[in-house]
C-alpha cells in the first residue's frame, strides 16, 4: 500500500482536530472568566473585581494569553465557515422531506447558528467592556471596570441580549463539550458516560453562572 | 389486517439522469397488502406503470434480505424509511397506515449522483474501499485458533464493523453528507487485527484522502449516522478512525 500523504491540517479530519482543540482551550477561558466574574460576589463595591481585573489588564502573561486567546476564536470562526461551507457543498440537493429529528438534536445540527449568534453577542460583549478597557489603557487612564458593568446591566435590553447569548452558549457547549473528545478519537464504554455528563454539568453550571451576574447586577443586588 | 386493503399516496423522486432536474410525482397505490415488503409495494406499482406504458420507477435492489446493501431510499425523511436496524427491503407495509402519504426520494449527497429515480451511483465508496480497504498480503488459510491471539473484545469490535454492507445510509441520513461512519468502519475492521495493523498508517491516510476527493463532507458528531445505520455500527468506529487518522500523522 503506497502512502500518498495528504495534507494533515487541511484534511477533513485536520480541520475538525483543529476545530475541537480550539473549542476546548476556549472552555477553558470561559472557566477563567467565570471565575474572574464572580469575584463581584465579595460584594465590596468592586474592590476585589477591580483588583483581578486590573491584574489581567496589565499583567503581560495575560496579554500574551489574551492574543492566544483572540487567535483561538479567530481559528474556531474560520475553521467553522470553511467546513460549514464544504459541508453544504457535500448536498447540493436538499431533500423535500427530512425526518432529521429523528435521529439527532437539534442543537448538534445547528452549531453553526448557534455559533454565529455567539459571535454576534461576542462583538456586543467586546464593545461593551473590552474597548472602553483598552481605550482607558491606551489613554493612560485609570479605569473602574466594576463602575462601567453597572450603566451596561441596567438597561434591560441589553440584559435580554446577554441572556439570549447564553441561551446560545448553553445549547453550543451541551454539544460542543462532548463532540470535541469524540473528534479527537476519546470514545471509550467506561469513561465516555462521564465525559458526556461532565460536559452537561459543566455547560449548565457556567452558563447559570454567567447569567447570575447581568441579573443580579440589574436588581441592584451588587453594591 | 387482511390482504390487500391498505390505500397509499406514494410521491416519488423521477429523474431521468444526474443531469437532468428531478420532481417528485405523486401515485396512488390500492390494494397494498400489509405484509408486503417496501420494495414489493414498488415492484407492483411498476407492474401498473408499465401496463400503461409508462416507464417504470428505477431503484436499487438485490438480495432483498437485509444483507447486499443496495436497495437506498429515504422514506419521509428518513433512510430506510420509519424502523430502524433495517434496510429498505427489509421494512413492510404494515409499519405504515392504510390513507399514509409517503415520501420516497434517493440517496442525496454530491458524492452520490442519482443515475435515475430512486438509484444512485455509489462508487465513490468502492474507490475509498479500493484505496486500503483490505490487507495486501495472502492471510492464508484459516489457522489453528491458537496460532495467532486475538483478545474477544478486538475479534468481537472487528467483527461488527465488517458488518457494514456500504449501503450509504450514514451518508443520506448526515447533515454534512459526511461518509465517516463508512470510512470508520472499514478502517476498524482491520486496524483491530494484528494482520491489519501492518498498513494501518497507509490505510487511514489514503481511505481519509480519497473520502475528501470524493466530495462528501465532514463529521460533526450528530451521531444521526449510527442511528439509522442498518447494521448498527456505532459511533466508536469514527472515534477509533480519528484516533489512527491523528497517531498516523504524528508518525509520519
Amino acid at each position: 500500500m503506497s502512502n500518498t500523504s495528504p495534507n494533515f491540517i487541511t484534511s477533513s479530519l485536520g480541520k475538525k482536530y483543529l476545530m475541537g482543540f480550539t473549542g476546548l482551550f476556549l472552555i477553558v477561558f470561559l472557566v477563567v472568566h467565570v471565575c474572574i466574574n464572580a469575584c463581584i460576589y465579595f460584594n465590596d463595591s468592586g474592590v476585589t473585581y477591580n483588583m483581578v481585573a486590573g491584574f489581567m489588564a496589565n499583567n503581560i502573561i495575560m496579554r500574551i494569553l489574551e492574543v492566544g486567546l483572540f487567535l483561538g476564536i479567530v481559528l474556531h470562526v474560520v475553521q467553522a465557515l470553511i467546513l460549514t461551507l464544504q459541508n453544504n457543498k457535500a448536498r447540493p440537493q436538499k431533500y423535500a422531506v427530512q425526518n432529521s429529528a429523528a435521529s439527532s438534536t437539534w442543537y448538534s445540527r445547528s452549531m453553526g447558528l448557534l455559533g454565529t449568534l455567539l459571535l454576534m453577542f461576542l462583538v456586543v460583549h467586546l464593545a461593551n467592556f473590552w474597548v472602553p478597557t483598552k481605550v482607558a489603557v491606551f489613554n493612560g487612564e485609570e479605569h473602574n471596570t466594576f463602575e462601567s458593568l453597572k450603566p451596561v446591566f441596567s438597561n434591560p435590553l441589553i440584559l435580554t441580549v446577554y441572556l439570549l447569548g447564553l441561551v446560545s452558549l448553553l445549547y453550543h457547549l451541551l454539544h460542543g463539550f462532548q463532540s470535541a473528545f469524540q473528534t479527537f478519537g476519546l470514545n471509550h464504554k467506561k469513561y465516555t458516560p462521564f465525559i458526556k455528563a461532565f460536559g452537561f454539568w459543566y455547560s449548565v453550571i457556567i452558563v447559570l453562572l454567567f447569567a447570575s451576574m447581568p441579573v443580579t447586577m440589574f436588581l441592584g443586588l451588587i453594591k | 389486517m387482511s390482504h390487500g386493503n391498505m390505500n397509499l399516496t406514494l410521491k416519488i423522486w423521477r429523474q431521468n439522469s444526474a443531469k437532468e432536474q428531478g420532481q417528485l410525482v405523486t401515485y396512488p397505490v390500492t390494494g397494498i397488502s400489509p405484509d408486503m415488503s417496501f420494495l414489493e409495494m414498488f415492484d407492483i406499482l411498476n407492474e401498473q406503470l408499465v401496463s400503461k406504458n409508462e416507464s417504470p420507477i428505477v431503484f436499487d435492489h438485490d438480495c432483498r434480505e437485509g444483507i447486499c446493501g443496495m436497495c437506498s431510499m429515504v422514506i419521509n425523511g428518513r433512510a430506510h424509511g420509519p424502523k430502524t436496524g433495517i434496510t429498505t427491503c427489509q421494512l413492510h407495509m404494515r409499519s405504515f397506515k392504510d390513507g399514509d402519504t409517503i415520501v420516497v426520494e434517493p440517496w442525496r449527497a454530491q458524492a452520490f449522483p442519482v443515475i435515475k429515480d430512486l438509484a444512485v451511483d455509489r462508487s465513490s465508496f468502492e474507490r475509498i474501499q479500493a484505496k486500503g480497504g483490505f490487507i495486501s498480503v495472502n492471510t492464508g488459510t484459516a489457522q489453528d485458533a491458537n496460532c495467532l491471539p486475538i483478545p474477544k473484545n478486538d475479534a468481537d469490535a472487528s467483527f461488527n464493523a465488517a458488518a457494514c454492507i456500504g449501503c450509504g445510509a450514514c451518508v443520506a441520513t448526515c447533515k454534512n453528507a459526511s461518509a465517516m461512519l463508512f470510512v470508520a468502519a472499514k478502517v476498524s475492521q482491520f486496524a483491530l487485527l494484528p494482520q491489519g495493523k501492518i498498513e494501518a498508517t497507509a490505510r487511514v491516510k489514503n481511505m481519509v484522502a480519497q473520502m475528501d476527493l470524493e466530495g462528501f463532507g465532514s463529521c460533526t458528531n450528530t451521531g444521526a449516522c449510527e442511528v439509522e445505520c442498518p447494521q448498527g455500527i456505532t459511533l466508536e468506529n469514527i472515534a477509533r478512525m480519528n484516533r489512527e487518522y491523528l497517531v498516523a500523522n504524528c508518525k509520519d
